[in-house]
């Protein structure tokens, strides 16, 4: 039933539309679609974007390793490479850290009426978008496949059971999170 | 009903409803959440308005079709969510110039629109660099243990950071 599902591109789009909107809701009451509150984030003062992040990763984490071990979903790991992931992501940064939105976050300032988002942020980003489909074949036979580690998960590169990992790095997460309550960081 | 009209609920409320909602996009769409290819999509549709189907031959467009697709209907939900909820608790207001912005470079709109440009389009073009965004390695990707994605995530922030401390710290400081 849920492969039907999958396949029915009208209800597809009635889902996505469906789960953005209290995507968007969330990111707007957890402060997320704050410049303010992303910038104190980069600057370090402020950790809010850090717990909203990382609360929503050891809840999916936990959730989609569950329902996968259940059998009623499949992971889909994106590729990567040295030079796809390391470099690109760090072009994305220094974007991400002038601008103060992310692709997400943008789309929810928007919403809440913030302008710097719509015409800096997005028309940006339809932009930097637009240039890279059009350097993408010289990407693509350059730099972009540089280091490739393909589509694998840590356990699959580990070798080791996914629980193995799962469990570890959700501790890992909620130590992180308690240390930065406790320690009072950016508060 | 009062907490539906609060300007913020605790970032954890808010990060595991996040987390909940990956679980159901897993269940119900066989897809991670992500944003950033619903612009490369837009930025195609535009460019075909423009130019013709031709643009529909462009390599990268073949991988992402210049379409409305589930994600494209996920990101304009959610400008519809962060709307309701901005009105909801009265917060909604049509502003240039943030706050933390306007207390190191004053409130002029125009510098504020140049470096928010510049850092859009180098934000777009690094998303598709790395194939995905806070969205879809940053939260979709780690939480799948996606090597890929925990290189990326790093990476945002390293970037961000450094991005940040030298507007804040060395230009504005």
């Amino acid at each position: 039933m849920l492969k039907s599902l999958h396949a029915n591109k009208r209800a597809q789009l009635v889902i996505g539309l469906l789960v953005g909107i209290p995507f968007g809701f969330l990111l707007q009451k957890g402060g997320g679609t704050s410049y303010d509150v992303i910038i104190g984030q980069l600057l370090l003062t402020d950790f809010t974007v850090l717990k909203v992040m990382l609360s929503a990763v050891i809840t999916g984490t936990l959730g989609v390793h569950l329902l996968r071990s259940l059998g009623v979903v499949q992971l889909h790991p994106k590729p990567g490479s040295v030079g796809a992931s390391a470099i690109g992501s760090l072009i994305f940064g220094l974007g991400f850290g002038s601008l103060g939105y992310c692709p997400g976050t943008s789309a929810g300032a928007v919403g809440q009426g913030s302008l710097d988002a719509l015409f800096g942020g997005v028309i940006g980003m339809l932009i930097g978008a637009g240039v890279f489909a059009h350097v993408y074949p010289r990407l693509r036979a350059g730099i972009l496949p540089r280091g490739d580690f393909g589509d694998v998960t840590l356990p699959q590169l580990l070798k080791v059971h996914p629980w193995l990992v799962v469990i570890p790095v959700v501790g890992m997460l909620v130590g992180l999170l308690w240390w930065i309550e406790s320690a009072g960081i950016g508060s | 009903m009062d907490w539906l009209t609060m300007s913020r609920w605790s970032p954890y409320v808010a990060g595991i409803g996040i987390g909940v909602l990956s679980w159901i996009t897993f269940v119900l769409s066989d897809k991670p959440i992500g944003c950033s290819t619903a612009f490369t999509r837009t930025s195609g549709m535009l460019e075909r308005l423009l130019r013709g189907r031709g643009v529909l031959d462009k390599e990268y467009y073949k991988q992402f079709v210049p379409e409305i697709e589930w994600e494209w209907m996920l990101v304009v939900g959610v400008v519809i969510g962060a709307f309701v909820s901005s009105r909801l608790s009265g917060d909604f207001g049509l502003r240039w110039v943030p706050e933390t912005w306007a207390a190191s470079f004053g409130s002029s709109p125009l510098l504020r629109w140049v470096v928010a440009l510049a850092g859009g389009v180098l934000m777009g073009f690094g998303a598709r660099w790395a194939g995905g965004c806070t969205s879809g390695h940053g939260i979709s990707g780690t939480l799948q243990l996606a090597a890929s994605s925990w290189v990326a995530a790093i990476g945002f922030f390293v970037g961000g950071i450094a991005m940040a401390m030298f507007i804040f710290r060395v230009v504005g400081g």
